[in-house]
């Protein structure tokens, strides 16, 4: 059955789209998430849409199983070829077809990277606001497929929020095209595919919604002495009704981390660092620094320093947003937890995040998009000794078993991928879930597409921390 | 996490293993995040994870974990890959990417050249006997200089004559930089002008040498100029970077300990070298051999500095010679990403007086040539070049600079073949000449 399927694979791509020898699919096993692995039969590389529809349809012919792929920094296992079958590469889908500056719309191939469009938009005074850490290498598809966010979601929302229109392959290999501004009127089904994460449609261009640049910047680095000011403050922060652009928190374990790698001088014995960003027009934005000035020193705040220009602050920020992967410099492996929590809960969650990492031994860093109660507790650990990795999976156990508790979620962002099937039936009840699985077979009827992810199935592997149960709580 | 030195782990005939190549605490380092891909060029171009550094530190992982066979299609991989490091500096976790795949590459090299079958004409007889002496490079681009001379290189380049050259000769023949005056023999010594303010020894090279002897005595003039005595110590040669990146492991030693014997180190402030790929070397010396030597080789390199690096620490002298020209900068990978040298060139430029440097798209990005890469992998190192070339054009540069000598041959050879109005200079050549009040010559609208 295989040796026919690469070979309608080959005739309709050409030989150099699609690989198929042992020695070329071991690198695609897995994405982010390495602790599961599945090799693929095949994998390709189209360069047009009628070439992803033309594979999709060879797919469902040969029954084959097909997951879409971007760069692959997936922190879910969205991308791990469960069932085998064959990964539908979109790297060489990576024009800006056009950028509209009047409209305030951009035209791109799923493939383009999110700091590539950055990077044309340059001098137009727009931008795509969605600015995930993982930026300098993610697609624009693969952050339509997650609904990606960033620290400046606080202000300006999720990926769902600028974009105007997808075109899309279904799983029987229909070409669909929604929006850009056509279907207002209609079912928002431009939403429906947002955030999808490949189980519904292969996303292959996308309309994307450009935002103006915002006319001035207030970018402060507040220092604070102990972890608690520092979720004080960001709570205190909000509840005064300013909405900053962006609040980022970073505790003292990852502070050490990022200033090995760049050298910033973040003080050494301080237990956090608040990255505060204001936007928009000039007026105003001092007074409002003045306010959260106010509050942080009310919250003992050690030190408070502002960008003085454009330079230390694109420096600020690629600390904040290098964070995370600096991380392999403190531990060989590590499991970045993606928590959310009502903002008043914040300092709570911080708390217990510390008294965790104590009772199990277990070192966890944090970093958090603070603003909107999005925390990232990262767990230290080394994958070669096992009670270690034990208790780790215990610590984050715990730790999402709170994040529920206090009313909160289990992910805002990294998507359930594979990693986070199992809590599924924990967070939606039945009907929801079905209701979700017949939205799955309208547009992709096989199953096909991103088979065994997102929705509970006898597909879904069962992960180590699937033993994670939250249904008592 | 201490790695800080790299034993090259050999079996019982004294050779490097596949298997052994890399000490598995180095894989660790890399979490798998993918934050790099985006930064290399091999990547970027075919989008396969395979030709990406997180694919190809998980392959040659698998392979030490004896989890995977070293079977062709990921040699092939691996051979693609420039080692233009563009993903260390892009990896956030510290990754050191060059100290995994150079001594594994090391090993696959060692390993096919075992025995009469692996036995490569070009490799014996042209990388190892040409390469390092500068003497013979210049005897055997003889031919090429008569033809330039006879004015048959341009008609030969035009018609594509130099493909009937076999392979990788070929390739050679059309890298070879237009006549030039290239300057007298390099003397030993040459003395500061005006206050003394550093002794330093200079490094010459080999192609370096035969190829760019004017560069070199711009760069001497430079240092003349920035107060600095400059020893030129007899006995030294070829870096071995060429031995080494081709896999003759201990040819590379070999040249290694004959430099560290010709330079007396007390006597000197600091080993200047004025190309990228000599200079990233002599600045690995310390790291790539466990031996009695070690020591020796690692206070060696901790007195090598790049030139541009070196007048930025000792604050140049203001050039005062006006060039009203319009620039771009090429950011060698071996000084960029090698060495992290990637102000101090720029900074320089900005300092004479009319001198426009433009930015440069894709500045970072590797231009195909990473040692003998152009040789070995000449379709990817096409595509590189028409994509750097694009880049230069873009930015309506008359004049294009870099601090290598291979990316300056490649860069050169492919704007000769498009016959664009571009001069290809060393950052060098361009201070020199606004020391001096001279104008650079700017090729005419005509190509040449
Ligand atoms: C260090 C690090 C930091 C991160 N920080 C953030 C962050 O701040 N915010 C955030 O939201 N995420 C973050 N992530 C997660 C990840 O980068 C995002 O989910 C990103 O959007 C994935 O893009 P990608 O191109 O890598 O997609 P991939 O990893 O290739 O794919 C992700 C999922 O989308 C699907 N998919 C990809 N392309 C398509 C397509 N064209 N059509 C349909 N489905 C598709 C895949 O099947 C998979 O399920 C981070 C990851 C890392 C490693
Ligand atoms: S080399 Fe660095 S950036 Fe690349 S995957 Fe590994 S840890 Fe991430
Ligand atoms: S050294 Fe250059 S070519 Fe090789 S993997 Fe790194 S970025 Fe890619």
């Amino acid at each position: 059955m295989k040796k026919p399927l690469t070979r309608d694979l080959r005739r309709c791509l050409g030989a150099t789209s699609v690989l198929s020898e042992l020695g070329d699919l071991r690198v695609y096993d897995c994405d982010g998430l390495t602790i599961e692995k599945r090799l693929p039969d095949a994998v390709v590389f189209p360069a047009t849409t009628e070439q992803v529809a033309e594979v999709v349809r060879i797919c469902s012919r040969h029954d084959a199983p097909i997951v879409a792929r971007g760069a692959g920094t997936s922190l879910a296992g969205g991308c791990l070829p469960i069932g085998g079958g064959v990964v539908v590469m979109l790297t060489r889908m990576k024009r800006i077809i056009e950028v509209n500056v009047a409209d305030r719309m951009a035209l791109v191939e799923a493939g383009v990277l999110n700091l590539q469009l950055a990077r044309a938009l340059t001098g137009t005074g727009l931008h795509f606001a969605p600015d995930p850490s993982s930026q300098i290498a993610c697609t624009i598809g693969g952050n339509v497929a997650t609904n990606a966010g960033g620290p400046h979601t606080l202000k300006y929302g999720v990926t769902l929020n600028h974009v105007l229109g997808v075109e899309a392959v279904l799983g029987d290999g229909t070409v669909m095209q929604l929006g850009p501004l056509g279907d207002r009127a209609a079912l928002d089904l431009t939403g429906v595919l947002v955030g999808s994460e490949g189980t519904l449609a292969i996303v292959t261009r996308v309309w994307i919604r450009l935002t103006p640049n915002p006319q001035d910047y207030r970018t402060l680095r507040v220092t604070f002495d102990s972890l608690d000011d520092a979720s004080n403050a960001i709570s205190d922060v909000i509840a005064s009704g300013i909405v900053p652009a962006a609040m980022e928190l970073m505790d003292q374990g990852i502070l050490a981390a990022v200033d090995e790698a760049f050298q910033f001088g973040f003080p050494a014995d301080a237990e956090a660092v608040v990255v505060i960003e204001l936007d928009g027009p000039s007026v105003g934005l001092d007074e409002q620094r003045d306010r959260i000035t106010e509050i942080c020193n009310r919250h003992q705040a050690r030190e408070i320093l502002q960008a003085s220009d454009a330079q230390q602050r694109a420096l600020l920020w690629k600390c904040r947003k290098m964070a995370v992967g600096a991380v392999g410099r403190l531990s060989p492996s590590y499991c970045i937890q993606d928590g959310v929590v009502p903002r008043t809960k914040l300092p709570h969650i911080i708390r217990r995040i510390t008294e965790i990492s104590a009772k199990y031994s277990i070192r966890i860093v944090n970093v958090a998009h603070a603003g909107d109660g999005n925390i990232h507790p990262i767990l230290l650990f080394d994958e070669r000794d096992a009670d270690q990795v034990q208790r780790a999976l215990a610590a984050g156990k715990e730790l999402l078993e709170d994040c529920i508790r206090c009313g909160g979620s289990v992910t805002a962002e990294h998507g359930i991928g594979i990693e986070k099937i199992s809590l599924m039936e924990s967070l939606f009840a039945p009907y929801d879930l079905k209701m979700m699985e017949k939205v799955r077979d309208a547009f992709n009827p096989g199953g096909g597409l991103g088979l065994g992810k997102v929705l509970p199935s006898p597909h879904a592997p069962t992960l180590l921390h699937a033993a994670v149960s939250i249904g008592d709580v | 996490m201490n790695s800080e030195s790299l034993p090259i782990t050999s079996d019982r005939n004294g050779r490097t293993t596949l298997q052994a190549a890399v000490r598995p605490e180095l894989f660790l380092e890399c979490v798998h995040c993918g934050l790099c891909t985006s930064s290399c060029p091999t990547f970027t171009e075919l989008g396969d994870e395979n030709v990406g550094p997180r694919g190809r530190i998980y392959l040659m992982r698998m392979i030490t974990d004896g989890t995977l066979d070293a079977l062709p299609t990921v040699r092939h991989h691996l051979d693609l890959c420039l080692d233009c490091r563009a993903c260390e500096s892009a990896c956030p976790s510290g990754v050191h990417y060059g100290r995994i795949i150079e001594p594994f590459r090391l090993a696959m090299e060692e390993e096919k050249h075992r025995g009469i079958a692996g036995w490569d004409w070009f490799r014996t007889f042209v990388l190892f006997g040409l390469f390092p002496y500068a003497g013979r490079i210049r005897l055997a681009m003889k031919p090429v200089r008569l033809m330039q001379r006879l004015g048959l290189y341009d008609r030969f380049e035009r018609l594509g004559l130099f493909k009937l050259i076999p392979g990788r000769l070929g390739q050679m023949a059309t890298l070879v930089n237009p006549p030039v005056d290239q300057g007298p023999k390099l003397p030993s010594f040459l003395p500061a002008i005006g206050r003394r303010r550093a002794r330093v020894a200079f490094f010459v090279g080999c192609v370096a040498d035969a190829m760019f002897r004017h560069t070199h005595w711009a760069t001497l003039r430079v240092l003349q100029q920035n107060g600095c005595d400059i020893l030129l110590p007899e006995g030294q040669g070829c870096c071995g970077a060429i031995h080494f990146h081709a896999g003759s492991n201990s040819g590379a030693r070999r040249l290694a300990n004959t430099n560290v014997d010709a330079f007396r180190l007390d006597e000197i402030d600091a080993i200047i070298v004025n190309h990228a790929g000599c200079g990233a070397m002599l600045k690995e010396y310390g790291l790539h051999w466990q031996d009695d030597r070690r020591a020796q080789r690692q206070e060696f390199s901790e007195k090598v500095r790049d030139i541009n690096e070196f007048l930025d620490q000792l604050g140049p002298v203001a050039p005062t010679g006006e060039i009203r020209a319009v620039v771009a900068y090429h950011d060698a990978c071996h000084l960029r990403h090698g060495q992290q040298v990637i102000d101090p060139p720029r900074k320089l430029m900005e300092l004479i007086p009319g001198l426009e440097l433009r930015d440069l798209p894709e500045s970072e990005v590797c231009c195909g040539s990473a040692g003998t890469y152009n040789l070995n992998q000449p379709e990817m190192a096409d595509r590189l070049i028409c994509r750097k070339v694009e880049n230069i054009v873009s930015t309506g540069a008359q004049i294009v600079l870099a601090s290598n000598a291979g990316c300056l041959l490649q860069i050169g050879r492919e704007i000769r073949r498009q016959r664009l109005p571009i001069a290809v200079l060393h950052p060098m050549d361009l201070l020199d000449l606004s020391y001096r009040g001279e104008q650079p010559e700017l090729p005419g609208h005509n190509g040449r």
